[in-house]
């Protein structure tokens, strides 16, 4: 038999139904990929019994004809997502311990639709970092080497470092991932995978452990464009727990999916040609231009004039967000309690959190607090706010001229472990092309283009209107037929 | 802009984290380069705009006044305690806070 592993989501789904393999010897060879991957760090928990029960549901639900959605298929849950009965600690040491009581709406949608959890994935602590290098679990490691004979210990991206070291190293078909900045899209990128960043508000917040709530959404994390419109679809929908949930129905993703681009016109915005952009990464924006007139779409040239403005807006808002986010972390109702002898309940707070919060939170934190104090309030995050009306405002008027975007997903492939770990803002420029379109709302993929000349995977990033994942996944799908793109790291773990 | 000594203990103590001096000390200058780097928002244009309120269009919702069953709503106490550090008597226990 071929190795199960291989499968991708639609893969399982309709060999489950086919009864080509049953749900249980699935889950079973995922749970021992789980179990041997543990040199990646890629996991925090494993569920290996959440896996096996909700296959054994699958198989009986084959047998009596009433198989779901994601029958049969086992996921990995980015550990921002709480799961009842599971601990959930967002990566940092102040949750350390915390067993939510409830189940977070897209887990919930997910293990409804058939799904089974194999494990909860390691990630930058809080989804604060672009290298999962800030997780108080130790760094994911990269599943992908470079090809120079080294051994150098790569990122695997971030946040959702641990969602795409999991599927780049096939210890699972699918993942969930959360994007606030580029946290989906950066990493798929980085391992050679494809994501998606649905518009905000079609996945519920609800039970995600909130970092800055006007930029933060799920979405899916999967080998291949399909996969994440099977996956996404049963993420999506109206949630009356979330007050900035869509109250609009799913579309059918994936039956409409086509890479025909036909009448279809494909934005190259000029502010993304960046300074020292590398040449492959610019070689490669040239051929995803090249593949999509290949598939019949018009190209056109069109200006993101405030772009260059997006990076210090964003760390302006999301650090402001969570500075107030994650005021609930208290040592009082959940996770960590530093009471040092004699303490008052101030001194408990400030104890707590010094124990608790990792250096990033901590500075994100301080920033946060600062803009927002008395004084400059106005000349930080009510300027920034403007900011961010005239990047909207930009993107409206290149949908005036275009259908999607395409752009280079990151400014470079993965880089090494420790590499930029130094120097905060040299990190915060790996987002510079998905935090625009993170600032407005809108959905955005990255789908694998090539590799560089150290054989690293390189992404393309689509952006598309509000509400057009359709169009998203479409020009995606393009990308993918023609990039052919089947490079995968060696098994060195 | 940039700030002080004096400011980072200051903003360190509203965010309540603890932070020794050496701490504040070495987080000073990483703030005054992030704070740097985020004011050339000075040089736009915003006379006129205003602050995004809404990414996405959206009405707020109201919802009836009533006590929901699901995971949001009463009746739940001991699952709302089942994670603090401390619990006592069906209540969040804290350190004293008056004298």
């Amino acid at each position: 038999m071929t190795d199960l592993t291989n499968l991708g989501i639609a893969d399982i789904r309709d060999g489950v139904a086919a009864g080509t393999f049953s749900a249980r010897e699935v889950a079973s060879a995922f749970n021992a990929a789980v179990a041997k991957g543990k040199p990646l760090n890629a996991w925090l928990v494993e569920t290996p019994d959440h896996a096996l029960a909700a296959a054994d549901a699958a198989d009986a639900a084959r047998a009596s004809g009433d198989l779901k959605p994601l029958s049969g298929v086992p996921l990995g849950i980015k550990d921002l997502f709480c799961t009842k009965g599971v601990e959930t600690t967002a990566a940092s040491g102040i949750l350390k311990g915390f067993v939510p009581q409830y189940e977070s709406t897209i887990t919930s949608k997910l293990f409804g639709a058939g799904a089974g959890m194999l494990g909860k994935l390691n990630m930058d602590q809080f989804a604060m970092g672009s290298s999962n290098e800030t997780s108080a679990f130790g760094n994911v490691i990269s599943p992908w080497k470079r090809n120079d004979g080294g051994n150098a210990a790569l990122a695997p991206g971030g946040s959702s470092g641990g969602s795409s070291a999991a599927v780049s190293a096939r210890m699972a078909p699918g993942v969930t991932g959360t994007d606030t900045g580029g946290s989906i899209r950066q990493p798929a990128a980085f391992t050679g995978i494809s994501g998606i960043k649905p518009t905000y508000g079609r996945c519920s917040r609800w039970g995600v452990v909130a970092f800055a709530s006007s930029l933060d959404q799920a979405g899916p994390m999967a080998k291949d464009v399909r996969d994440c419109a099977i996956m996404l679809e049963a993420m999506s929908g109206f949630d009356p727990k979330d007050a900035t949930s869509l109250d609009l129905p799913v579309p059918a993703w994936e039956k409409r999916l086509s890479g025909d681009l036909k009448g279809k016109r494909v934005g190259i915005p000029r502010e993304y040609r960046v300074d020292n952009m590398p040449a492959e990464i610019e070689a490669l924006w040239e051929q995803g231009i090249a593949w999509a007139k290949d598939a019949g779409a018009e190209i056109v040239e069109v200006s993101l004039p405030h772009t260059k403005y997006a990076l210090p807006t964003y760390y302006i808002i999301a650090p402001a967000e969570a500075s107030s986010n994650l005021a609930r972390y208290d040592g009082v109702r959940y996770g960590l309690r530093d009471l040092p002898d004699g303490a008052n309940l101030q001194e408990m707070y400030a104890a707590t959190r010094a124990d608790g919060f990792g250096a990033e939170v901590k500075r994100r934190i301080m920033i946060g607090t600062y803009v927002l104090s008395a004084g400059f309030y106005d000349a930080y995050f009510t300027k920034a706010q403007k900011v961010r009306s005239l990047i909207v405002r930009d993107f409206e008027q290149a949908f005036e001229k275009c259908d999607v975007l395409l752009t280079p997903t990151a400014p470079s492939a993965a880089f090494g472990l420790g590499e930029k770990a130094a120097d905060p803002i040299a990190m915060y420029l790996n987002d510079v092309f998905t935090v625009p379109s993170s600032l407005a709302g809108l959905p955005a993929m990255s789908v694998p283009g090539g590799l560089d000349g150290q054989g690293l995977p390189l992404g393309l990033q689509i952006i598309g209107r509000p509400l057009d994942e359709q169009g998203v996944l479409n020009a995606g799908l393009a990308i993918e037929e023609r990039a052919g793109f089947t490079a995968r790291p060696g098994a060195w773990w | 802009m940039s700030v002080d000594l004096a400011t980072v203990r200051k903003i360190a103590g509203l965010a309540r984290i603890a932070t020794s001096d050496a701490e504040a000390e070495a987080l000073l200058p990483e703030l005054n380069n992030i704070l740097g780097w985020i004011e050339q928002l000075g040089e736009v244009n915003t006379d006129g705009v205003e602050p995004l309120a809404a990414v996405i269009p959206n009405h707020l919702r109201l919802r009836d006044d009533v006590v929901t069953h699901d995971q949001t709503g009463g009746g739940i106490r001991d699952a709302v305690l089942a994670n603090a550090p401390q619990a006592e008597h069906g209540f969040f226990a804290v350190p004293k806070v008056i004298e």
